[in-house]
């Protein structure tokens, strides 16, 4: 299990190459990345706010959970935190299972549990400063309850 | 004495990251309702507890949770985690 908070950014393709090696019982690997996206025209930025000490520990609970829940061979989350322009890479999550249902299963936990239960608080910036904080979707809570 | 931690804009209407707090309360709510009455500031930052999130040595809590023993407390927005 591999857990990493940090402002520098990822490979992600490196990250999965090295994802797993060298296990012969995995069949199924999932990987997910999050971009920053514009949905309005008037973004330039994120800049994502963070209580550090808590979201190692709240994102290491949510990885463990999917470990024993799903039991999954091998998980992976990345998630940054700074100034992130759009198109950047956010955050990213593998699972490796032996199945490919637990590995899907088992990253959309982590998004869902990641939106709501990791603290993360984002800014947008727009071309003339700050634009104000991106508040939580209901929809988001609401999703955990599939779980 | 407990260590009061703010992210987001309950840190930017307070206008501090953190602060040593001197508190008598025995509940989170207790803490909330001592800081609340200090100055406007606070008074705006807790004016709408559904809008809150609080952590007690950074696990998530509920704000009727006892203090007793508790080191650090943070206040914050519903997390934008993803």
């Amino acid at each position: 299990m591999k857990i990493s908070v940090q402002e520098a950014p990822f490979d992600a393709g490196a990250e999965i190459a090295g994802f797993g090696a060298g296990r012969a019982d995995i069949g199924a690997v999932v990987t997910f990345t999050g971009l920053v996206r514009d949905d309005t025209g008037a973004l330039e930025a994120l800049e994502l706010e963070h209580y550090p000490g808590m979201t190692e520990r709240a994102i290491a609970k949510i990885a463990e959970e999917a470990m024993a829940r799903w039991a999954l061979a091998d998980c992976l989350v990345i998630h940054r935190y700074g100034r992130l322009a759009v198109g950047e890479a956010i955050m990213m999550v593998a699972t490796a299972a032996r199945h490919r249902v637990a590995a899907f299963e088992a990253a959309e936990f982590l998004m869902d549990y990641l939106k709501s239960r990791a603290p993360f608080w984002k800014k947008e910036h727009g071309p003339g400063g700050e634009t104000g904080w991106v508040a939580a979707k209901d929809a988001d809570e609401a999703a955990l309850k599939r779980w | 004495m407990v260590e009061v931690v703010y992210f987001a804009w309950v840190r930017e209407r307070i206008g501090l990251p953190r602060e040593r707090v001197e508190t008598g309360a025995a509940t989170v709510a207790g803490l909330v309702a001592e800081l609340a009455a200090r100055e406007p500031r606070y008074a705006a930052a807790f004016a709408d507890l559904n809008a809150l999130r609080v952590a007690l040595d950074q696990e998530l809590a509920d704000f009727d949770a006892p203090l007793a023993g508790v080191r650090e407390v943070a206040f914050f927005p519903p997390m934008t985690g993803g």
